[in-house]
């Protein structure tokens, strides 16, 4: 049983063939993470699953064709951090963190003691409580993303979409976040589907990777078999040293070319 | 209000604190609208005389037959329209500038006052003494095809992003505004009740013109305070409010329904009352917080009392004259909310 199973994907923006043909499974539980250079189609793979744009092709999420769910169906069983959240400078982080329960308020309800708790109880899991009353505005970028992930918390959707959750991050709370992702995912419940653009990060914290270039997948498996020299070479363009160690994992190193020329002559 | 002292379990939205202050300002801003005109009748003479009409209290009214007329007849139904137009103006901005992400957005936005002008200088221009009644709903047409066609162009234009339909409007609005003067200059000898329409009047005859404008304001309403909550969440953006399970174009289309049916029946009412509809809202963004769950009952309730206190500036300082009250709001409103600008935290993005 698979909680994201797509078969022949396709998505087209503005006539452009972003995805071509992409099947992909996500089990229960599991942390995929797509990567590949810019204009890959990992965002839009994303907002495919996500509902929020048409696509071609089968995609089952629980189980369900996501284009036959309503929005506040979808919005229960998928929570989507963007790229680059939109945030309302002069709103709190409660009532930011608040927004997250819109799925589980009536259309003409509105958010009671227990949806309040909730958000607080997110925020305390991202040791981010003291943060409630602060104004989104005044918080460092690390604060922020916190208070992002503290909404698609509060929205107690059981498969969550990180689009580049940590680009705008400094190295320190990159990995703060990131810990607090995989720290949420311990008790098994939580299934995360990412895009990511730091390679060495992204084999540090996924169980599996999708390379996607040109909006096809190239490869796909554990990160050792991802990340290989070969492989980003050829789809980025790049010239990495990939280096594994047993406790970092799988690194990898750019290599500036004409350093790397030097090398092989010397 | 004060934040200290709301449990952790508060839910953040309107306060009772407040509510009761609204509410307080908004009976204060009434008393003085009944009690200052021509004649003097007295804030304590005025809440006897109404008390005297709530049966069981036993209250009996200072009021002669003479100043009981002139607050049932001519004070008290100009004074309860103007809450009702200030109040309408004011909310319909708020939820013009929520659908649209901007704080810049009110009532006239989209056409709905250029349209409502052509519509009434059309009818003053044209039509016959007799058929100046249609005044009203030439005016509240114009609103409704102004805002339909602008539209109508935005969703063709920019399928629905909000800055095309934005642009729409604005377009809409210079064409129609551009046939309303046209007819206006052709037509010289009408063009000062233009002008005096165009600046803004609340004329009444009797309760008439409230009895028109209360059902279609208690809908407007009605659905304006209902998605205050889903307002909130468009402030994160179509997509992501798409992604937490909004379906934006309905949200966005009820709201400027109501917003724009309230506009269209105070234009018509009371002629072009500029700036109400933002700067009440900005106001109480400054002081209350960003969330429509208190912009958009707060700004009924203050939106009412700015326009009462405005009639009553508009009927006394040039008494026995009157000014217009779309000049009074600009010409005391804008000095208002530069000064709460300067003296309340400026917020960087």
């Amino acid at each position: 049983m698979k909680t994201v199973a797509l078969e022949g994907i396709s998505v087209s923006l503005d006539g452009v063939r972003v995805v071509s043909e992409l099947s992909l499974d996500v089990g229960p539980g599991e942390w995929v993470g797509l990567i590949g250079p810019n204009g890959a189609g990992k965002t839009t793979v994303l907002r495919a699953v996500a509902g929020l744009v048409a696509y071609e092709g089968r995609m089952r999420v629980f189980q369900e064709e996501v284009a036959s769910l309503s929005r506040r169906d979808v919005a229960r069983r998928i929570a989507l951090v963007p790229q680059n959240p939109v945030i309302p400078p002069d709103m709190s982080v409660l009532e930011y963190v608040l927004l997250g329960r819109t799925p589980h308020v009536s259309y003409l309800g509105s958010p009671g003691v227990g949806d309040v708790g909730a958000c607080r109880s997110a925020l305390g899991r991202l040791d981010a409580a003291h943060l409630a009353d602060r104004r989104l505005g005044s918080l460092s970028g690390g604060e922020r993303q916190r208070a992002v992930l503290a909404r698609a918390i509060a929205q107690e959707a059981p498969l969550v979409l990180l689009d580049e959750p940590t680009t705008a991050l400094d190295v320190g709370a990159q990995q703060q976040v990131l810990e607090l992702v995989a720290g949420l995912r311990g008790n098994g419940n939580l299934t995360v589907l990412s895009a990511m653009h730091d390679l060495t990060v992204a084999g540090q914290y996924a169980d599996r990777l999708v390379l996607l270039d040109g909006g096809r997948e190239v490869a796909s498996g554990a990160p050792a078999e991802v990340l290989t020299e070969e492989l980003i070479a050829r789809h980025y363009g790049a010239s990495v040293l990939v280096v594994s160690d047993e406790e970092a994992g799988i690194a990898v190193v750019p290599l500036r070319p004409r350093l790397e020329a030097e090398e092989r002559v010397g | 209000m004060p934040r200290a002292r709301r449990g952790l379990a508060a839910v953040p939205g309107l306060t009772l604190g407040w509510a009761v202050i609204g509410a307080l300002i908004l009976t204060g801003a009434l008393l003085i609208g009944f009690a200052v005109g021509p004649v003097d009748l007295g804030v304590g003479a005025i809440v006897r005389e109404i008390l005297s009409h709530v049966p069981f209290l036993g209250v009996s009214s200072p009021l002669d037959d003479t100043e009981q007329a002139i607050f049932w007849q001519l004070r008290a139904p100009r004074v309860v329209l103007g809450a009702l137009v200030g109040a309408m103006l004011a909310s319909a901005g708020a939820g013009y500038q929520g659908v649209f992400r901007n704080p810049l957005a009110d009532p006239y936005l989209l056409g709905a006052a250029a349209g409502a002008g052509l519509g009434a200088t059309l009818v003053i221009a044209y039509a016959n003494d007799s058929a100046r009644e249609l005044r009203p709903l030439a005016a509240f047409a114009g609103a409704t095809v102004g805002v339909a066609v602008a539209y109508a162009i935005g969703r063709s234009a920019g399928g629905r992003t909000t800055a095309s339909l934005i642009l729409a409007g604005v377009t809409v609005a210079s064409f129609l505004t551009a046939v309303q003067t046209f007819v206006q200059q052709r037509n010289t000898d009408t063009v000062q009740e233009v002008y005096a329409w165009i600046l803004g009047q609340l004329e009444t005859s009797g309760w008439r013109e409230v009895a028109i404008a209360v059902p279609y304001m208690a809908a407007s309403w009605a659905v304006l305070l209902v998605h205050g909550r889903l307002l909130d969440v468009l402030a994160v953006g179509d997509e992501e409010a798409a992604s937490l399970g909004v379906k934006v174009s309905r949200v966005r289309l009820l709201v400027l329904g109501a917003a724009t049916l309230g506009t269209a029946v105070a234009v018509a009412l009371s002629g072009l009352i500029a700036f109400v509809g933002i700067i009440v809202p900005h106001a109480i963004r400054l002081v209350a917080g960003t969330s429509y769950r208190v912009v958009m009952p707060l700004s009924i309730m203050l939106g009412g009392a700015f326009l009462v206190l405005a009639d009553v500036l508009a009927r006394t300082v040039t008494s026995p004259a009157e000014l217009p009250i779309g000049v009074v709001t600009a010409f005391f409103g804008a000095p208002f909310f530069a000064l709460l600008l300067r003296t309340t935290r400026m917020v960087g993005p």
